[in-house]
């Protein structure tokens, strides 16, 4: 019997190879797909240390949203099909740069939501019915409603929140099985620049328990740290007079 | 959410005495600390682990620092001989949890595993098994070294900069991987025996009957005084051949931000009437290496009990022959300096050589103690500390330490200069600064 096949988009992102290493330890096989050779091949000979049965970098341009389909089929072909896949890649931008330069703030919108949902969609069209199937997509508590600090990263995260949605709708009763993990702020490359002190500010570590323990339990949505939920749930109820103050 | 990539951030070391402001450059792969020395400008640059050096060795006050701790990946390992190659940030936490299973141990730890390869490197630590094990830098089989020259060394034993890295404070380049020999283990269980000091002289007697147990240390009761100077619990123990190759688990209890100063004479003396009467504190059995090693790593922030000014933590070596009248006067001092040590630790250390040119273990005793900052007080405390070590021809421990004199400094470590020498110039620290760079 083959081991599971994980398939990691955006394989070198701090909560990717935080969820790997914990992965790893089971004995799975991964298929690492990203930009950076050197860095995947680190990443790869770092999971197969730490257990994994194998681990193979697929080097591409994970925004390429033409090359989106024939990469799956590659995928199915050299690996089999895959019984987890983890969407990790993403880039935050700076709102004030987006908000001037339309070109960087389409190329937000594909790699955030555009090849993101893609990537969903070809999965799931080469998909057998019976064949189980875990989607995993790191989306994020700025999707929960739109601020002036960063709603263009927003609106990619909150479309792709809406898309795990359906598609969870689509196939309830199927073994296809979708997570949406929102994280609120993590210490991580992404967020390098930003003063990352007080308790608001949280680990790709702990959010990688947290995806797992998700995974585990077939929750839909996972908030992570767990007190973002109630957080959320107020920013998206203050009444607009109160929001529009905010310098949030 | 605001962006303040120019803006400095205060960092304190592990004794939180006082923070410093420094500019953080996070690197998550090797290739970004070669990178983070190769741009290295007029600012000085210093690589900083996990931050569990109590002092200033791992600060660099209006500098860079260069946080390495998520680049800490594996980057080879063979489990047939236990060689096993990372990146500098790997912690000695995630590599228990990798190695153990595979029935290797770390060669050398110290009282925490939350340090990483790297610092550990730097500092070049010991552990309980130090007489016959010697330091971590007598394991490492080579270093991955950035120079901000733009080279990338691959240093091996015999190599002039690979003796100045090892225990080199992180000043001789930016230390990006490391290659370590581990330890072959059957189990990840410990046969442990704990035997009653009621002196200082059964410390001595006890250190010499135990040979055969690779691991010792003793645990003084601060408050001790006159004729029970130096009593306590003296710990020996070793793997044992029989049980689970069980990692440690996660758990860990924090402890509240708010915490205020906790320990005092009060509580001390409390803790350490119970912990050394408890009736289960003596005699033989086996425990996991979890709490052989590492007992306070289930606190998480246990720093913080000290209260908001923090505290000093004093180590120092002397040779034998002046131990036990060096040892006394500083125990002395210390309980007459008003606040108790909470964790007051005696080893003996032998003379297997370490090949790091600047590091602090030598044949001898070894004392570490905490002290609460109490201000000036505690400093004049520390100095005079300082002068009883220096005079018995002793020296202090670099990782431990933010108060000696460069002059007892450079009395303990004459190799000080051939240090300067290699040091990379793109690097600085304050202890550095503090103990070296004006005498250079």
């Amino acid at each position: 019997m083959s081991t599971d096949l994980v398939v990691i988009l955006g394989a070198t992102s701090a909560i990717a190879q935080a969820y790997a290493r914990r992965r790893a330890a089971a004995g799975v096989r991964f298929v690492l797909a990203g930009r950076r050779e050197e860095r995947l091949k680190v990443v790869a000979a770092d999971l197969v240390t730490r257990g994994a049965a194998s681990a193979e970098p697929l080097l591409m341009d994970l925004s390429a949203i033409g090359a989106i389909e024939s990469a799956v089929e590659t995928i199915h072909a050299r690996f089999g099909p895959p019984q987890e896949i983890v969407l990790a890649y993403g880039i935050l931008g700076e709102q004030t740069v987006l908000e001037r330069d339309v070109a960087a703030a389409q190329a937000a919108l594909d790699v955030n939501f555009t090849s993101a949902a893609l990537w969903q969609l070809a999965f799931l069209k080469g998909r057998e019915a019976t064949q189980p199937l875990t989607t995993i997509v790191i989306g994020s508590v700025a999707g929960d409603r739109g601020r002036r600090t960063n709603f263009i990263y927003g609106a990619a995260k909150a479309g792709i929140d809406i898309f795990v949605q359906g598609l969870a709708h689509a196939y309830a009763g199927t073994p296809a099985r979708f997570v949406l993990v929102k994280p609120g702020f993590v210490d991580t490359p992404m967020t390098a620049g930003f003063v990352k002190s007080g308790p608001l500010w949280s680990t790709p570590d702990r959010v990688a328990t947290d995806i797992e323990r998700a995974v585990r339990r077939g929750a839909r949505v996972v908030y992570t740290p767990w007190f973002w939920r109630p957080i959320m749930a107020v920013i998206r109820r203050l009444p607009w007079f109160v929001f529009r103050r905010l310098k949030i | 959410m605001d962006r303040n990539t120019s803006e400095r951030q205060q960092v304190y070391a592990w004794g939180r005495l006082q923070p410093r402001a420094h500019v953080i450059v996070p690197a998550a792969f090797a290739d970004e600390m070669v990178a983070a020395i190769r741009a290295s400008d007029k600012r000085p640059l210093l690589c900083r682990g996990l931050g569990r050096s109590y002092g200033d060795v791992a600060l660099n006050g209006g500098g860079y620092l260069l946080d390495t701790a998520r680049a800490d990946h594996f980057l080879t390992a063979d489990w047939e001989t236990g060689v096993v190659r990372a990146e500098a940030g790997l912690s000695f936490d995630a590599l228990l949890r990798v190695c153990v299973p595979r029935g290797w141990f770390l060669p050398v730890t110290p009282g925490t595993k939350f340090v990483t390869l790297g610092g550990a490197v730097a500092n070049d630590v010991h552990g309980k098994n130090q007489e016959s094990a010697g330091t971590i830098g007598c394991h490492v089989r080579r270093i991955g070294l950035a120079r901000s020259t733009g080279e990338m060394l691959d240093l091996s034993v015999d190599s002039p900069l690979f003796a100045a890295t090892v225990g080199g404070l992180g000043l001789t380049g930016v230390i990006v991987w490391v290659e370590l020999k581990l330890l072959p283990i059957r189990s990840a269980t410990m046969d442990v025996e704990t035997l009653a000091m009621a002196r200082l002289d059964d410390f001595f007697r006890l250190s010499a009957e135990s040979a055969d147990w690779p691991y010792t240390v003793a645990w003084v009761d601060s408050l001790a005084r006159g004729p029970s100077l130096g009593r306590g619990l003296f710990m020996r123990g070793r793997h044992a051949d029989a049980g689970a190759l069980t990692p440690h688990g996660r758990k860990q209890i924090a402890v509240p931000h708010v915490a205020r100063h906790l320990l005092n004479r009060g509580t001390i003396a409390l803790f350490n009437y119970f912990y050394r009467t408890r009736p289960w504190a003596t005699g033989r059995g086996t425990m996991h290496y979890e709490p052989f090693f590492y007992p306070l790593d289930s606190l998480s922030d246990w720093n913080r009990l000290y209260g908001r000014r923090g505290f000093f933590q004093h180590q120092s070596v002397v040779p034998m022959k002046n131990a036990p009248e060096t040892l006394r006067s500083l125990l002395e001092l210390s309980a007459e300096g008003g606040e108790p040590s909470f964790l007051t630790v005696l080893k003996v250390l032998g003379d297997r050589p370490s090949p790091g040119l600047l590091s602090f273990p030598k044949s001898g005793v070894t004392l570490a103690l905490d002290l609460a900052n109490r201000g000036d007080g505690t400093r004049r405390l520390l100095d005079r500390m300082t002068d009883v070590v220096v005079a018995a021809a002793g020296r202090l421990y670099p990782a431990k330490d933010a108060t000696m004199s460069g002059e007892a400094f450079r009395a303990g470590y004459p190799q000080w200069r051939q240090l300067e020498e290699q040091r990379d110039p793109a690097l600085m620290s304050d202890f550095w600064r503090r103990v070296a760079a004006d005498a250079a």
